[in-house]
């Protein structure tokens, strides 16, 4: 078979072939951005030699929807909706990284009902995006049996959010003050249920994969970067932690009284695709440890801060007291003010440091709103993740950076 | 030599148990819902298409104050209001919604009309089969949004007994 001439190509050789070389020929190949194992809409311009990558360039801003833009236009409330499409595999997240971060303008004090709750429910958001994540990264490597099980996992998870707010997905139930609606009957049973059963499908999970020796050989070794090198690209999250560092803000900056729960920190040295994929797991087994103290532990009270202009008043109040009803036409109609000021509120998504930078003009619309999202800075890693490793390794490595296209390009 | 058979043993047990794990599910009962032959299971929240809800009498919920499409994040309600006449009474206050479309190619189900309503007249039903190859159909007009009427209740819509005129 002979070598295709490339130069009459529209594919640039990166440089021209050398006399006597001509099989060690250069070639630009796009990886997406309509390929399966890019998770969305990514283009990874791949420079190879053979199967060896050379240079791999990520290309972003397929899915930019102008997210950041958009919330200049709409009401404090109203941007909730919004931050839940930022993230679309952790909303949850999302709608309190963006809680906490306009809370804090307002200096609002939250029940502690409604903060156990809201680590209750980011948690699962974590089960939930890890879920989604070993899924499609075991498929991609070429596992197709763990795909199901974490969806049939998944599927029960998403049933418990639609319990919670009404929707699977874009939940927007973690609002400025609390959250959406009260916790609905049943949910402990629906909650407990869950957490009592997936200990046991994890389990399945490892017999599938952690030892299986397809899956160790495509994931050890794979995709490793020093731990300097991660720290320049600004990653964080379970990659980090897979290269032995120990840095979870919900230990080492506590939000939403992460404080008042036991759990561990897993990490690994390997900093390699298998050790990440061990950090994920064990992560998850850590969030159904929080889960179950919050359960045993959820105090009584309010689930909504008392701030008559800022939260909604009760339904029962809005229909037979005129002054709630005023307050309900004024909080709809116009929206709440916050102070003028700035706030930045980071936590721990599922992917690593998910921060909110909400500048506020004192009028009911934020002036600006910045997201520090993780997904974007672990990309920058992938470059030095794959340089000299071959193609095949380029979706281990791509897999195990865990990213969401909506989260990178916002 | 011996490290060799031994790697090769561990890997086959490690294939086995995985096997094992399959087999096992293989076992255990489906779980997958067969829509569309049996319609899906909702939660009670479940954030479906509209529905316009009506009062006892049979005369609309809607009074048009227009909160709901204030609230909306995505501006995909459309409201024209009129008053109630005593010969034409549509709802049980002082407007009624002449006009309430829902585009429902903006709309994106967040239920921040249904908190926003003060007289509980939309609320979320479980309908959700609304996909379309056109997307001007998606503009959903007052009359497929409303709850069904009976017909007497119509015609007390139109002619209401005393009771239910709104105090002016």
């Amino acid at each position: 078979m002979s070598e295709p001439d490339l130069s009459s190509s529209s594919l640039t050789p990166a440089e021209e072939p050398t006399e006597g070389s001509t099989s060690r020929r250069r070639m630009v190949l796009n990886m997406g951005p309509q390929h399966p194992s890019t998770h969305g809409v990514l283009r990874i311009i791949l420079e190879l030699e053979g199967e060896t990558i050379l240079n791999a360039t990520p290309d972003i801003g397929y899915l930019h929807t102008g997210i950041e833009k958009e919330c200049e236009v709409k009401t404090y409330q109203q941007v909730v909706p919004l931050t839940d499409r930022v993230d679309y595999l952790a909303n949850l997240s999302n709608n309190l990284g963006y809680s906490l971060a306009v809370e804090k303008l307002l200096q609002l004090e939250i029940p502690p009902k409604a903060q156990w709750m809201r680590v209750l429910l980011v948690e699962l958001t974590r089960i939930n995006s890890h879920l989604v994540w070993l899924g499609t990264h075991a498929m991609d490597i070429g596992a197709m049996t763990v795909f199901l099980y974490c969806f049939r996992e998944r599927e029960d998870l998403l049933r418990i959010f639609e319990m919670f707010s009404g929707q699977r997905m874009m939940t927007s139930y973690i609002r400025v003050g609390g959250l959406a609606l009260e916790p609905p009957r049943g949910w402990e049973q629906a909650v407990g249920k869950f957490i009592d059963a997936f200990p046991s499908k994890l389990a399945e999970y490892e017999d599938l994969l952690t030892k299986n020796p397809i899956w160790m050989n495509r994931t050890k070794g794979v995709g490793f970067l020093a731990l300097e090198d991660l720290l320049d690209c600004g990653v964080t999250g379970p990659m980090i932690r897979a290269a032995g560092m120990k840095w979870d803000i919900r230990k080492d900056e506590p939000y939403s009284s992460y404080d008042k729960f036991d759990f561990e920190i897993p990490t690994r040295e390997a900093s390699d695709v298998y050790a990440r994929y061990e950090v994920r797991l064990e992560e998850m087994r850590q969030s159904v440890r929080i889960i179950r103290q919050a359960m045993d532990g959820m105090p009584e009270g309010a689930w909504v801060t008392s701030a008559p202009n800022v939260v909604l008043p009760e339904r029962e109040k809005m229909k037979t007291q005129i002054e709630a009803l005023i307050y309900h036409f004024k909080i709809v109609t116009e929206g709440f003010t916050v102070p003028a000021g700035e706030a930045y509120v980071c936590i721990e998504s599922p992917r690593g440091e998910l921060g909110y930078y909400v500048v506020s003009n004192g009028t009911s619309k934020p002036h600006r709103v910045f997201m520090r999202t993780p997904s974007f800075a672990n990309l920058q890693a992938l470059p030095d993740m794959v340089k000299g490793r071959l193609i095949a390794d380029t979706i281990a490595a791509l897999g195990s950076i865990d990213f969401v296209l909506g989260d990178v390009d916002r | 030599m011996a490290s060799k058979i031994q790697d090769a043993l561990s890997s086959a047990a490690a294939l086995a148990k995985g096997m094992g794990v399959t087999l096992k599910e293989m076992m255990s009962p489906t779980i997958t819902e067969d829509y569309p032959d049996v319609p899906p299971k909702f939660q009670e929240r479940y954030r479906g298409v509209h529905v316009l809800q009506r009062d006892e009498n049979g005369l609309e919920k809607c009074v048009a104050c227009f909160l709901c499409s204030a609230n909306c994040p995505s501006d995909c309600i459309y409201i024209e209001a009129a008053e109630n006449t005593d010969s034409l009474r549509i709802s049980g206050g002082e407007r009624y919604a002449r006009i309430y479309n829902i585009d429902y190619s903006r709309c994106i189900f967040c239920g921040y009309c249904v908190e926003a309503c003060p007289t509980d007249a939309i609320t979320h039903g479980h309908g959700f089969e609304i996909a379309s190859y056109d997307t001007s159909t998606l503009i959903w007009r007052k009359e497929q949004l409303l709850a069904p009427a009976s017909p007497r209740e119509t015609q007390t819509a139109i002619n209401p007994p005393p009771g239910v005129r709104s105090p002016v």
